[in-house]
């Protein structure tokens, strides 16, 4: 059984087709990245896939579980314990430190626990930013801040934003580099991107246009490793 | 972690809080105002209204009745008297402290030494009594007909004025007869004639005018009425009549059950102050005067009418304000609370954490405005009432309760406009 199945999932808003008949699967401990230009879809889709909307039709299983008939509760049950969220704008609580940020997340979840936050502000690299508050990081730290936060509480999935759309290119392979480490671990990981060289690092990128899957592409020279082309 | 959410949010929009609190406090202020003034308004509009003179006068029973059958307006008519050796008990009743001031009367029928008849009434001034419970009272008409203007001279003081024969003359009868102040005045009687001195002459806007005042054994000696009383009128706080008191007014005592007749004459009704009068007073009758204890209730009534509706007004009005600057506040936030939904909050823990915010602000906007609103009171007191404002307890968990529902009902928008935000949306952008 796949960890994730959308079947023949529409989403229609009036005339606007923003999903139209998608059908997809994503295994466990998979690497998937969606592309495709604006208005394709990749965010209605991120959505429905984050528990965070429901198609106008078909079926999303999310580990066997129908989530387009789930109530509004249920669904933020699942998205608490099943999927990590990170996102372009990083969205951090300005008045949190960083530590406090990922601890947000378990307080949400479970029980806050200090000790395990700074683990996963360690494996992000900023041990050191733990009491800085987000106006005192780097959009690449608050991005890096933003992962620690999505994979404290040991998502299933976890679902990427855009994630470098806000970040120069170090910062964006650091990030980069931070997902090959998950997917190494086992986390199943979908990024959205419109960006070519971070899609092309999963091990396979989907495109989306006019809410259609246009294409699917395997990465048959799977890495995980980011590799820029352009130049400075 | 509760906590620190609560109190980062807090110092972070502490503009906003501080608007919030303010306009709580302004509403706690004015509900705390009103209510203390409305409980306290009670005593000090009666206080007030004592100076316009008595409520309940007391005649003789069978005087009384005369009146009732002739309709007489003069109760000494009937030559039937109350004794001045009991006037002491008026202040021994059950509802003495309600009793601030009363007064015997004795009217005489006297010549003037050219032989036309004048009407000679002994009263108390400001007569001094040391009452058998320890207390001390000044009663009289000093204070009982307070509105008398003196036109020359002053009120007869009983202290001062040692003379018994010290009288006031009213401004007509004594423009009539040219006297003024420092002149004297032989009035005859039946049992005795006086040489009375003017010490002051007063202008009552009635029949008083035409009269002269006296002190009481002044005028009794002039008729031998030795210890004898046509009237008194008393000065009592009384609270307004309600079904009951009218019940027992009209029907009488004795159509009240138990309970109720104990429930009446524990309360201050001018009914049950009367009969405890006639308890007290052998062979009297006392009656309210209707006109002025009407007057009494129906502005009790629209004063504390007056203050609920500002309370309530006040009260809308900081409900409007919170409801403005918290649904601000949410929409400020609204990216923040979409990903508190978005990592798997849920709606309760959200409103929860918004409402503790607004509660705590409300808790410091609420003990600010109580003791603003204890300070708005004793200005109201001393301006309207010249005298401090009683903060009864009570009016602490009564402003507690309306602080909360205030903020409560202030905040209902807000929380509806946060349970409707979809993390989607809003982490979007759209």
């Amino acid at each position: 059984m796949s960890l994730l199945e959308l079947k023949n999932v529409y989403k229609i808003y009036g005339e606007l087709h923003a999903l139209d008949d998608v059908s997809l699967k994503v295994e466990k401990g998979e690497w998937v990245s969606i592309m495709g230009p604006s208005g394709s879809g990749k965010s209605t889709m991120m959505n429905i896939i984050g528990c965070m909307d429901r198609p106008s039709k078909g079926e999303v299983l999310l580990d066997g579980v129908d989530i387009a008939k789930e109530s509004a509760n249920k669904l933020t049950t699942i998205r608490r314990d099943k999927i990590g969220l990170i996102f372009q704008q990083f969205h951090l609580v300005n008045y949190l430190t960083a530590i406090e940020n990922v601890m947000l997340a378990q307080y949400y979840h479970s029980m806050p626990d200090e000790k395990e936050a700074m683990e996963a502000l360690e494996r992000v690299g900023l041990a050191d930013r733990a009491k800085h508050l987000p106006s005192q990081l780097s959009g690449g730290e608050q991005q890096r801040v933003c992962v620690a936060r999505a994979l404290i509480n040991y998502p299933e999935i976890i679902l990427a934003d855009e994630p470098t759309g806000n970040l120069d290119e170090a910062n964006e392979a650091i990030v980069v580099d931070l997902f090959h480490k998950l997917h190494n671990e086992g986390t199943t990981l979908i990024v959205v991107t419109h960006d070519p060289e971070v899609a092309e690092v999963a091990q396979r990128t989907l495109v989306l246009r006019s809410g259609r899957l246009a294409k699917e592409v395997v990465n048959e020279n799977f890495t995980g490793q980011i590799k820029f082309d352009r130049e400075d | 972690m509760f906590g620190r959410m609560i109190r980062g949010a807090l110092f972070r929009q502490w503009k906003k809080m501080l608007m919030i609190a303010f306009t709580i406090a302004l509403g706690a202020s004015l509900a705390t105002a009103m209510l203390s003034v409305m409980l306290d308004v009670e005593d000090k509009v009666n206080q007030e209204l004592k100076t316009y003179g008595a409520n309940i006068t007391v005649v003789p029973k069978e005087a009384s009745v005369l009146n009732d059958l002739y309709e007489l307006e003069d109760g000494g008519s009937a030559e039937a008297y109350l004794r001045e050796d009991e006037l002491g008990k008026i202040k021994t009743i059950f509802w003495a402290f309600n009793i601030v001031d009363y007064a015997p009367f004795t009217s005489v029928k006297a010549k003037l030494a050219d032989g036309s008849d004048v009407t000679v009434v002994g009263s108390w001034f400001n007569h001094h009594m040391e009452l058998p419970t320890g207390e001390q009272l000044d009663a009289g008409i000093t204070s009982l007909r307070s509105w008398w203007e003196i036109k020359s001279g002053s009120w007869l003081d009983e202290k001062s004025d040692a003379d018994e024969n010290s009288a006031m003359i009213g401004a007509a009868i004594a423009d009539k007869l040219g006297i003024s102040v420092g002149d004297t005045l032989e009035v005859s009687g039946i049992a005795g004639s006086r040489e009375l001195k003017i010490v002051g002459i007063f202008d009552a806007g009635g029949d008083e005018d035409d009269q002269i005042y006296v002190q009481l054994d002044t005028a009794q000696a002039l008729d031998g009425l030795d210890g004898c009383i046509d009237s008194i009128e008393v000065s009592a706080l009384t609270t307004p009549d309600n079904e009951l008191a009218v019940r027992a007014m009209k029907e009488g005592v004795g159509s009240l059950t138990v309970s109720q007749f104990e429930t009446w004459y524990c309360t201050a009704y001018a009914s049950s102050i009367c009969y405890q009068i006639q308890e007290v007073i052998t062979d009297s009758v006392a009656s309210p005067v209707r006109q002025v204890a009407d007057s009494e209730g129906a502005i009790l009534k629209k004063t504390k009418l007056l203050m609920v509706l500002i309370t309530i007004l006040s009260l809308i009005g900081a409900a409007l304000g919170i409801c403005n600057l918290v649904t601000a506040s949410v929409m400020e936030r609204s990216s923040e609370i979409g990903l508190m939904k978005a990592i798997g909050a849920q709606n309760g823990a959200i409103s929860g954490l918004v409402l503790t915010e607004i509660f705590i602000t409300a808790i410091v906007g609420g003990v600010g405005g109580f003791f603003a609103g204890f300070g708005f009171a004793q200005i109201i007191g001393k301006t309207v009432f010249s005298s401090a404002i009683n903060v009864r307890p009570m009016v602490i968990p009564i402003v507690a309760v309306l602080v909360v529902i205030v903020t409560l009902i202030g905040s209902i928008p807000a929380i509806r406009m946060l349970l409707s935000l979809r993390p989607a949306e809003v982490l979007h952008g759209r």
